[in-house]
């Protein structure tokens, strides 16, 4: 098989054990497994601009949270249906990333990761301020109208893990397309290589700018999928918590790996859950699980079999 | 006479309190091999820098094909059709050597184009390599590709033929030689044997100002450069 071949085949068979195991699992399994697919989407967004690109962002809460808020206030504040306010959560993740690109662009390294982080946090404190507005950190649940898709309920589960499914896999599609593509190149040239790349004719912040919106609308979508399918926005959605959320999953996946948020979610989550199942701190195993996957595979699970097995592994 | 393609005014740069370049003007006829050498430190790198946008100037006037380029970034001079390769090699180290010369190339074929120009140095065979791994000849001889792949109008090599063999050197000289007078060479040069071989005209640079200009013959005579530099631990063949 072509090397192509071989990426479809990969992809395209984890979409089909994706769906396989909706169907399957249990309930409580199968709600999980709709909660990591949208948080998955979010890390999707973040590989883009950290494992591909190398932009070290501490801010995605902010483009999650737009999208959230986004749908949520169009809901709440003027009623619209389902399909206007997830499509203005989509907009207003990417339209948040591109403000915030444009001047954290002007800087790099830990000054990046410093900017966006303050933007963040001015963005979440701008959401307690405004709370008469916003719900304030009480946040609030998204009414049962917006939450109607052809008929269907998206408080129930069948819907729900059907909608899930849907918006993982169109965003895992565009993603494997994106890096493969010609722009998929020049992306990892500006991880590799600034200086080289500005050489070659490549207008560095130009092509960092469109990174960040690309991962703002991917933010930007999985916080407003996340907030119609559990009916909920809050603004703990908005914390630094929520920027660090995604960074470990594709850490711990592996950055510059399509798959890698995936297996990084799926992880991470069931790590969690099964940890405070048994401790109180469970944060502490998270912990070790972090020390543990830096000793042993630095460049996560799916980097270490990328480059001990499947070189291809895009 | 040919018509001038890079044009350099008053050009000058400082770096804290040393005068790296120091109002040189500076003239670039289209389709010759123009060479340009000094001692270390004579501000040979800092002034192609200010011609590719790398550093901003301090002062004068930089024009190609008569129009001025003073205040275009590096990368809309790279597009415009000046294209760089390090003194210190830059590629992209993980990336295969397909892809970093993929990335040189805009429009047309793209295959085509990347083997076309691996082909002329020589690394055709390497094109599925991590570009890490190879030997450091050859990856000057990458970034030299990437540089042909731009298919510049000018093309300005900083000291492309340090680290290579002598074999590769006759290659590299020959490579040079096809690639005029469709493209415009300006060459920072040690080896001086390549020096004489190549050039049409020469500029010598000594503390940041032009020393003496000419002919490779010309240079030869000129007695002060004989002082500062030929007759230096860079002694001509
Ligand atoms: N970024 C910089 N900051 C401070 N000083 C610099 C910088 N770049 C160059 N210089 C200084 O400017 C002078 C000219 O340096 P330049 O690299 O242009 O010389 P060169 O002629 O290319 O030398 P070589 O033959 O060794 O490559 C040197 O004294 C150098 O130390
Ligand atoms: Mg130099």
């Amino acid at each position: 098989m072509s090397v192509t071949g071989k990426i479809w085949a990969l992809h395209l068979g984890v979409l089909v054990m994706l769906a396989v195991a909706q169907a399957v699992l249990p309930a409580y399994h199968a709600n999980n497994l709709a909660r990591i697919m949208v948080l998955a989407v979010f890390a999707m967004g973040y590989n883009i601009a950290f494992g591909y690109t190398g932009l070290l962002s501490l801010g995605h809460a902010l483009f999650f949270g737009f999208g959230m808020y986004g749908m949520g206030l169009a809901v709440w504040q003027v009623e619209w249906t389902f399909f206007p306010a997830v499509v203005l959560g989509l907009l207003a993740g990417g339209a948040s990333a591109a403000a915030v690109g444009m001047l954290a662009l002007r800087t790099a390294g830990v000054s990046f990761m410093i900017v966006t982080l303050m933007f963040a946090q001015a963005g979440y404190l701008t959401v307690l301020y405004f709370n008469q507005y916003t719900g304030g950190d009480q946040g609030f649940a998204v009414e049962a109208f917006a939450r109607q898709v052809f008929g269907y309920d998206l408080a129930q589960d069948t819907p729900r893990a059907v909608a899930a499914f849907v918006l993982f896999a169109v965003a895992l599609v565009l993603n494997l397309v994106l890096v493969r593509s010609r722009f998929g190149r020049v992306m990892a040239a500006m991880r590799e290589n600034e200086e080289r790349s500005r050489m070659l004719g490549y207008d560095v912040f130009h092509v960092k700018l469109r990174v960040m919106v690309i991962s703002g609308l991917y933010a930007g979508a999985a916080g407003a999928a996340f907030g119609v399918l559990f009916g909920y926005v809050g603004a703990n959605f908005a914390t630094v918590q929520y920027s660090i959320l995604p960074m470990l999953y594709v850490l711990m996946g592996g950055a510059g790996v399509v798959l890698g948020p995936l297996l990084g979610a799926v992880v991470m989550f069931y790590l969690i859950d099964i940890a405070s199942g048994l401790t109180s701190a469970h944060l502490l195993v998270v912990g070790v699980a972090l020390v543990v996957l830096v000793l042993f595979a630095p460049r996560g699970l799916l980097g270490m079999v990328r480059e001990r097995w499947l070189p291809w592994l895009p | 006479m040919a018509a001038v393609i890079l044009q350099a005014s008053g050009l000058s740069r400082a770096f804290g309190g040393l005068q790296a370049v120091d109002g040189v003007d500076f003239e670039l006829q289209a389709g010759e091999i123009h060479a340009l050498i000094g001692p270390n430190g004579a501000g040979k790198t800092t002034f192609v820098s200010l011609l590719s946008g790398r550093i901003k100037p301090d002062a004068g006037v930089i024009r190609l094909g008569g129009s001025d380029i003073t205040a275009l970034p590096a990368h809309a001079r790279v597009r415009a059709g000046i294209a760089y390769t390090f003194q210190i090699t830059s590629i992209y180290p993980r990336l295969s050597v397909f892809d970093n010369v993929a990335l040189a190339v805009r429009g047309g074929d793209l295959a085509a184009s990347v083997m076309a120009a691996l082909r002329r140095v020589g690394l055709a065979e390497r094109a599925d390599q991590v570009a890490g791994n190879l030997s450091y000849g050859h990856q000057r001889l990458l970034e030299v590709a990437m540089g042909l792949a731009l298919s510049p109008r000018v093309l300005i090599l900083d000291e492309p033929t340090q680290g290579l063999a002598a074999g590769e050197i006759a290659g590299f000289v020959a490579l040079i030689r096809s690639l005029v007078p469709q493209t415009t060479v300006l060459l920072i040069e040690h080896n001086m044997e390549v020096v004489m071989g190549l050039a049409d005209r020469i500029t010598v640079l000594n503390f940041g100002r032009v020393l003496a200009r000419g002919t490779t013959a010309e240079i030869r005579a000129n007695p002060a450069v004989q002082a500062a530099y030929l007759g230096g631990d860079d002694a001509v063949a």
